[in-house]
C-alpha cells in the first residue's frame, strides 16, 4: 500500500451529490478478478462516448485534470455497491485523496484499505476549495502530517482524522498483518464466547 | 457481564462481539458468519492466497454464486459476460481448496446471498455477519448485525475472523398504522428515504419498530432491512421475535435441539431494554401512504403513485441543484408532470429486495388470468433455488409464464447488469423493476430504471405503463 505523507498536485471537482460507486466504475468494466488495473474503468459511462472515444466535456479527460491527484466532491460521495473496485479504478487513475462533505461508509472504509485518504470537511470549505480550484487554480496540497488543505488561494484548512486511520495511510500498513499479532486475544474471545453461545460454533452439518 | 444500564438491541450485539479496543472509538469485532460471493469473493481468496494466509474459521465462512452466474434457463458454469467465467473458476477453484462451505450452481441451496443466508440458518439473531455486499445489512431482519464490506475487509475476516469498525450511534424508526390495501414493506421503506434522504441513516445502525414491523413477515423484514444502505444506514436490524423463531426453526444450519432451546432463551434476551435510549428516534405514520415509486436516479427521488415530480430540489445548495437537474435530464421526465402512466419497456421482479415467496406470490395474484402488454420485456428471478422450488410447487411459475413473463433461475440477473450473465435491458428504455438502486446506467446504459413493490412491477406489466395495482383491480 502507497504511502501517504504530503501531497501537491491537480484537484479535479466534480460537485454533484450521491455520486454512487455504480458510476465510479460500471459493472461490466470490473470484469477482471484481481485488484489492480481498473484506472481505465474509472467513470467510464462519463467519461468515453458511445464509439469508445474519451468525451472531452468530462473533467478527468481535460488537462490538467487527467492528472489529477485530488477529487473534490458533493454529499455521499461513493454510496450504493461495496464494490472495492471503485477504490481501485480511483487508486489506479493517481488520485490520491477525496474531499467531500460526507461519505457512503462502506466506501470510506475500502479508502482506508487501500492507502486513497476520504477526506471529511464542512460543506462551506467544500464549497470554497471547489471555488478556488474554478477561478484561482488547480494546484493544490495536503498534508497528512500537519492535517491541512492548502488551497489554489493559499488558504490554509485544518482536518481531523482518527489516529489509527491516519497512521495507516501515512505507515501504508498492511493491517491483516497487524491484527494477525493480537491472535491470542481472538482465541481467547472465542474461547470463552464458545462457552456462552456455543450454537455460534458448533455448525450442523 | 452484568450491564446495569438499559442497552439497545444494537448495543447488546455489539458489546457480545468486542474483542478488542483500539482507540479512537474502532474496535476488532469478532464476525461469527461470513458468506462470500463470486463477484468480490474472488479477489479477496485470490489476494490470501496469494499472501500465503489460510482461512481461520472455515466453519464460519460460507460461500455461493449469484453475481455473474447466468440466470437462463439451462445455465452452466459459463457466461457471456466477458471476463466472468473466472470469476466463476477462481471462486469455485478457491473455495473448495479452502475447504469452504460451498452452494454452487446445482446446489439446490444456491441464490442471492442474502435470500439464502437467513433462509438455510446461517445468520440467527445476535449474530455478526458481513458479506463482500452493501445489501448485507438485508440479513439483519433477523436481529443481526450485518453489514456489506468490501474485498479487502472481507480478506482480513477471512485470515484473523475480526474486523475493524467503529461503534455506529442507534436509531429506531417506528413504523406506526395500518397499511392501506396494496402498500407495502417496499412502499414503507421508499417513503422513509424519501422523507429523510438517502443519507438520512448515515453513521446509525437503523433499528426499525413499531406495530407495521410487528404484524410483518419475515419476508417484509427483509425488504425493510434491504434497503437500509439506501438510507446510507450502516445497517438495519429488527428485534427478534417468535415471527423470526418460527422463520429460522427449519433452517439447514440453524441448532438443532437443546443447542435450539439454548439459543431461543438466550435470544430472548436480545431486544431493546424497555428503557434504553436510542441517538435518534423517527416516527413514521404509515397509514397515509401510498403505493410508492421513483422518479429519478437515486431512491431518494420517490413519491407516492399519484404525486407529480417535484418541481425543486431536495437540497438547495448549488451542488443539490445541479444534481437534481442530472436526474430530471437523465430520467427524461419534467418537473410537475405524473409519474403514472409513463410508458415503460421492460418490467423486473428479483433482487435481495423483493424475490422472496411472499413477493412471487403477491405478484402472481395480479399476474392470474391476465397478459403482459405487449412491448414490455418482462423478466421474474426468484431469489433462491428452493424459492424458485417452492413456487414451482405452487403453480406459480405457470402462472407467470402464461402472463409473458420469463421464468429463471436464481441469482441476481437484471439487477447486476453489466456483471449477471451481461444481460441488460435495451439501451434508453424505461423500466420498472422490485430492486434497490435506480442508478444511471446500472440495469442497462441510459435505461432509466423507476423502483416499486412487485405488485406495483406486476400491474405495471400488464398495463404497458407505471400503473396502480388499485386501477388494475378496480377494473376486474
Ligand atoms: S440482487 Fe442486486 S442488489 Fe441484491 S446482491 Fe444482487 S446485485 Fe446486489
Amino acid at each position: 500500500m502507497k504511502k501517504f505523507t504530503r501531497e501537491t498536485g491537480i484537484g479535479a471537482v466534480m460537485m454533484l451529490d450521491n455520486v454512487d460507486t455504480d458510476q465510479i466504475i460500471p459493472g461490466h468494466m470490473m470484469m477482471k478478478v484481481g485488484t489492480q488495473g481498473f484506472g481505465d474503468g474509472l467513470f467510464a459511462n462519463w467519461r468515453y462516448k458511445a464509439d469508445g472515444s474519451n468525451n472531452p466535456d468530462f473533467v478527468l479527460n481535460r488537462p490538467p485534470f487527467d492528472e489529477a491527484l485530488f477529487l473534490v466532491a458533493g454529499h455521499n460521495f461513493g454510496c450504493g455497491s461495496s464494490r472495492e473496485h471503485a477504490v481501485w479504478a480511483i487508486r489506479d487513475f493517481g488520485i490520491r485523496a477525496i474531499i467531500a462533505p460526507s461519505f457512503g461508509a462502506i466506501f470510506m472504509r475500502n479508502c482506508y484499505n487501500n492507502g486513497l485518504l476520504p477526506l471529511v470537511l464542512p460543506e462551506e470549505e467544500v464549497a470554497a476549495l471547489s471555488k478556488a480550484l474554478t477561478e484561482q487554480g488547480a494546484e493544490m496540497s495536503i498534508d497528512l502530517e500537519d492535517m491541512r488543505v492548502v488551497s489554489p488561494d493559499g488558504r490554509v484548512t485544518g482536518f481531523t482524522l482518527s489516529d489509527i486511520d491516519r497512521q495507516r495511510l501515512l505507515g501504508g500498513l498492511d493491517q491483516i498483518g497487524v491484527t494477525l499479532l493480537r491472535d491470542d486475544k481472538i482465541e481467547e474471545y472465542q474461547r470463552l464466547d464458545h462457552l456462552r453461545r456455543p450454537w455460534v460454533y458448533d455448525v450442523p452439518g | 457481564m452484568q450491564h446495569s444500564m438499559p442497552r439497545t438491541l444494537f448495543e447488546k450485539i455489539w458489546d457480545d462481539h468486542v474483542v478488542d479496543e483500539l482507540g479512537n472509538g474502532l474496535c476488532l469485532i469478532h464476525i461469527d458468519r461470513h458468506f462470500l460471493h463470486e463477484l468480490s469473493g474472488s479477489a479477496a481468496l485470490m489476494n490470501l492466497d496469494k499472501a500465503a494466509r489460510k482461512v481461520r474459521n472455515r466453519e464460519l465462512t460460507f460461500a455461493t454464486l449469484d453475481h455473474v452466474l447466468e440466470t437462463t434457463p439451462g445455465r452452466g458454469m459459463a457466461t457471456r459476460i466477458p471476463g466472468g467465467n473466472d470469476f466463476l473458476r477462481e471462486m469455485t477453484a478457491r473455495v473448495v481448496a479452502h475447504e469452504i462451505r460451498f452452494f454452487d450452481l446445482d446446489d439446490p441451496r444456491q441464490g442471492i446471498v442474502h435470500v439464502i443466508a437467513p433462509e438455510l440458518g446461517v445468520v440467527l439473531p445476535g449474530m455478526t455477519f458481513i458479506c463482500g455486499d452493501s445489501h448485507t445489512c438485508t440479513v439483519g431482519a433477523v436481529g443481526a448485525f450485518a453489514w456489506g464490506v468490501g474485498s479487502s475487509d472481507s480478506e482480513h475476516a477471512l485470515a484473523t475472523q475480526v474486523v475493524i469498525a467503529s461503534r455506529p450511534k442507534t436509531m429506531r424508526v417506528n413504523l406506526e398504522g395500518a397499511l392501506r390495501d396494496g402498500v407495502t414493506a417496499k412502499d414503507v421503506i421508499l417513503a422513509l428515504i424519501g422523507r429523510y434522504g438517502v443519507d438520512g441513516g448515515s453513521g446509525y445502525a437503523v433499528e426499525f419498530a413499531g406495530s407495521v414491523v410487528d404484524d410483518m413477515q419475515m419476508s417484509g423484514r427483509f425488504t425493510l432491512c434491504n434497503m437500509a444502505v439506501e438510507f446510507g444506514g450502516r445497517t438495519g436490524l429488527i428485534a427478534p421475535d417468535e415471527t423470526t423463531f418460527a422463520y429460522l426453526k427449519a433452517g439447514e444450519f440453524s441448532p438443532k435441539g437443546g443447542a435450539w432451546d439454548a439459543a431461543v432463551s438466550y435470544w430472548r434476551m436480545l431486544p431493546s431494554d424497555p428503557n434504553a435510549v436510542y441517538d435518534l428516534e423517527l416516527t413514521l405514520d404509515c397509514s397515509t401512504l401510498d403505493p410508492q415509486v421513483t422518479w429519478g436516479i437515486t431512491p431518494e427521488q420517490v413519491g407516492g403513485l399519484r404525486d407529480p415530480v417535484p418541481v425543486h430540489a431536495r437540497r438547495t445548495t448549488s451542488v443539490g441543484r445541479a444534481s437534481y437537474a442530472r436526474a430530471i435530464e437523465y430520467s427524461g421526465v419534467t418537473p410537475n408532470m405524473p409519474v403514472l402512466g409513463l410508458p415503460i419497456d421492460g418490467a423486473f421482479i428479483g433482487s435481495c429486495t423483493n424475490s422472496r415467496l411472499d413477493d412471487l406470490r403477491a405478484a402472481a395474484a395480479i399476474l392470474k388470468g391476465r397478459k403482459v402488454a405487449s412491448g414490455v420485456k418482462a423478466i421474474c428471478t426468484p431469489g433462491s433455488t428452493s424459492v424458485k422450488r417452492a413456487a414451482e410447487a405452487e403453480g406459480i411459475d405457470l402462472i407467470f409464464v402464461a402472463a409473458g413473463f420469463e421464468w429463471r433461475e436464481s441469482g441476481c440477473s437484471l439487477c447486476a447488469s453489466g456483471s449477471a450473465g451481461g444481460e441488460s435491458f435495451a439501451f434508453g428504455g424505461r423500466v420498472i423493476a422490485s430492486t434497490n438502486r435506480n442508478f444511471e446506467d446500472r440495469m442497462g446504459t441510459s435505461v432509466k430504471a423507476h423502483l416499486a413493490s412487485p405488485q406495483t412491477v406486476a400491474a405495471s406489466a400488464v398495463l404497458g405503463r407505471i400503473a396502480d395495482v388499485r386501477e388494475l383491480e378496480a377494473a376486474g
